[in-house]
């Protein structure tokens, strides 16, 4: 179980207040571009850093991630490459939960036990695997568990109150719900289905709820935040990459600036959403 | 052998087989993953499904698909007696219809209204697409840019059958990313849709049930064989893209006495590292939803695969062929896209038969074993498609304008 995320949420309680969660894959546009970028969250608002872990074949993703995942993959970024960005990030900050999202393959290459060693050294804190269902626990999600880290598990429309127990056995940290069925970057989720939704989960769980997939703007993260216990953000940031890159594909001047320009009032509507 | 030691009785109740195979997909498929496996642990105890898939085979696909007697190639290669089991006489063209029949039907009983298929060759998207067609239901297909090109005859079928084919541009524009595509619209349109998938690959129950389906194949053919020469053939022989023909004509013969060879396409050679051949030169890896042998890089991403033949340019393999490769049960052999050219050619000049491109791979490889054989053995090749399909990209390769 992982100190920083517990905490984190304690925290966001007090305050009275939902979370911003902000994904970004690791190495997109370039490696050093990109710590850049998630060295700033914080500051820019974010209370949980989601870092992607690229693989060539993202399943669950739509065009923006996809593009991302193969930005960050023909610049250089290897799974190391990833640990040594968390590594990086956290020399610096020591209080910001980081959660590794990604898919199985690239992690199984490694080898589990050194990915789940080097992973705890490296100051992670959790890890989503979007294709590993609580069938293949004995894989992956107990080994992780038993050295320290959260496995935070996805719920979806598709996890009906026969479903929920399964999905919630293992999981530790908090739960992501995925507000719509489909892809990452889709259509906006219905705020109050979701609100629906999440108070289904929190009936079942202690485990603090977030709420991603399709949220785009202050807007709709605020519409969010009132329900949930953090809201995620993900492809409006990695489109924002991608809308600042030259014709060579490399970072222009103000990318940085641009995402954390984005993010910062993401955060303002997370914080207002109750207010 | 014992029942005991049957190699037939594989996966177990989670859908591995040894290490491989599993359920490795999103959170929002996984419902649907189960309720499929419940609804075809039921239609397996069926008899009356089974009863309504023969009369499908029978009638619409044309089964049983003769085993024929390679006589001229037999006499050329001076070994083996060479025996074709001839899917490409099936309606539509390939074994792909054996199973595209019996998972639409299951959609029907499923109460699905809408399907959606993979296709690299096309072979299973025409036939997906067909049976669609013949149950009144919507279907659409999903193919890689580069196959649209290269498969175009195909294409237009399926037009024609009243499917819509949507290109796939994203990775290296060929099946497996056509495989992606699929997935996201499944996760995206979860209530009504069912995923006819083509081969043995993909989550459980897939590898298994698409298993059983194409296993008419090898069934007829032990009959066949035995009827005609009163024995067992000595050699199996197959292409291997996902594994489907190749595992509907083993599996029936799994314990016996018999070598099965799986042919995988080595492109322009293993060496070159442009190839497909998952089995031969690929390591252990997880895609989309099972655990198998896999072509991957260092950092365990995903190698773009080459082959001549577009059913066969795939990076992975299904997990049983995977297990019984570990098992030592069966022999992997690599062919190059030129063996299977002349393969390709020497038999439409000696038999009067194209084969697809697919398993013109199982054919050259039989070119190389068979005048090593006895006169009295027998190799068994399944001859899993027709080569009509594929006269426009062997034309180019040969340097023919059509
Ligand atoms: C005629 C034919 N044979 C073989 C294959 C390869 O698939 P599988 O290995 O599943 O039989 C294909 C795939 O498109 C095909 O069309």
């Amino acid at each position: 179980m992982s100190e920083r995320i517990r905490e984190r949420f304690a925290a966001l309680a007090a305050e009275g207040r939902a979370g911003l969660v902000t994904y970004l894959c690791a190495g997109d546009p370039d490696p050093e571009t990109s710590l850049g970028l998630i060295k700033g969250l914080p500051g820019a608002g974010v209370d949980l850093i989601e870092i992607g872990m690229p693989f060539s074949d993202p399943m669950a993703d739509g065009p923006a991630i996809q593009a991302g995942n193969l930005r960050a993959i023909s610049a250089g970024m290897t799974l190391n490459g990833v640990l040594e960005l968390v590594r990086r990030f956290r020399s610096e900050d020591q209080t910001t939960p980081v959660v590794l999202m990604g898919y199985y393959n690239p992690v199984h290459r490694m080898g589990k036990e050194r990915f789940i060693a080097a992973a705890v050294e490296a100051g992670v804190d959790g890890l989503i695997m979007v294709d590993l269902p609580p069938e293949e626990d004995e894989e992956f999600c107990l080994p992780a568990k038993e050295a320290g880290l959260d496995f935070i598990r996805l719920a979806t429309p598709t996890t009906d109150d026969r479903r929920l127990p399964v999905v919630l056995q293992n999981a530790s940290g908090f739960i992501y719900y995925v507000s719509i069925t489909g892809i990452t970057g889709s259509a906006a989720p219905v705020a109050d289905l979701v609100g629906q939704a999440v108070r289904r989960i929190k009936s079942a769980t202690t485990l603090p709820v977030a709420v991603g997939f399709g949220i785009r703007t202050p807007e709709q993260a605020a519409a969010i935040a009132r329900n949930a216990d953090a809201a995620v953000v993900g492809s409006a940031l990695v489109d924002l990459v991608a809308a600042n890159l030259d014709q060579d594909g490399k970072a222009k001047p103000g990318l940085v600036e641009a995402v954390h320009g984005l993010v910062r009032e993401l955060a303002a509507g997370v914080r207002g959403a109750r207010a | 052998m014992s029942q005991r030691n049957s190699l037939r009785t594989m996966p177990d109740e989670n859908g591995h087989y040894g290490i491989f195979g599993g359920r490795f997909v999103a959170e929002t498929l996984m419902p649907l993953i189960l309720d499929l496996e419940r609804a075809y642990e039921e239609v397996k105890k069926d008899e009356g499904f089974w009863k309504e898939l023969d009369g499908w085979f029978k009638d619409y696909v044309g089964r049983p698909s003769p085993l024929y007697f390679a006589e001229r190639l037999t006499e050329h290669f001076g070994g083996a007696k060479i025996y074709f089991k001839r899917e490409e006489l099936n309606h539509t063209g390939s074994h792909k219809i054996n199973n595209t029949v019996a998972q639409v039907l299951l959609a029907k009983r499923m109460g699905k209204t809408r399907i959606i298929a993979e296709t690299g060759a096309g072979q299973h998207g025409v036939a997906t697409a067909t049976v669609a067609s013949r149950l009144d239901l919507p279907c659409i297909v999903y193919m890689g840019a580069k196959d649209i090109e290269r498969q175009q005859p195909n294409v237009f079928r399926m037009r024609l059958l009243g499917a819509e084919v949507r290109p796939v541009t994203s990775g290296s524009h060929t099946l497996k990313d056509a495989m992606n595509e699929a997935l996201r619209d499944w996760v995206t349109n979860v209530h009504d849709t069912f995923y006819v998938i083509g081969s043995v690959a993909g989550p459980h129950p897939y590898p298994a049930m698409v298993r059983d389906f194409q296993s008419v194949i090898g069934r007829e053919a032990k009959l066949q064989i035995l009827e005609k020469e009163g024995r067992l053939p000595d050699v199996l022989v197959a292409a291997v893209g996902g594994g489907s023909n190749a595992m509907g004509l083993f599996h029936p013969f799994l314990d016996d006495e018999v070598r099965l060879i799986a042919v995988e396409a080595a492109g322009d050679g293993i060496e070159t590292g442009r190839h497909a051949a998952a089995m031969a030169a690929g390591t252990p890896g997880v895609l989309h939803g099972s655990r198998s042998y896999l072509l991957q890089d260092e950092d365990g991403q995903v190698i773009e695969p080459h082959s001549i033949s577009a059913g066969l340019d795939y990076p992975g393999v299904g997990p049983e062929h995977s297990w019984l490769k570990d098992q030592g049960r069966l022999e992997i052999a690599p062919i190059t896209d030129a063996e299977t050219l002349e393969a390709f050619q020497l038999c439409g000049r000696l038999e009067g038969i194209l084969p697809a491109l697919e398993c013109a791979h199982a054919l050259a490889h039989v070119a190389k074993i068979a005048p090593g054989m006895d006169r009295d053995q027998i190799i068994l090749l399944n001859l899993s498609g027709r080569g009509d399909k594929d006269i426009f990209a062997v034309a180019e390769h040969l340097g023919v304008k059509l």
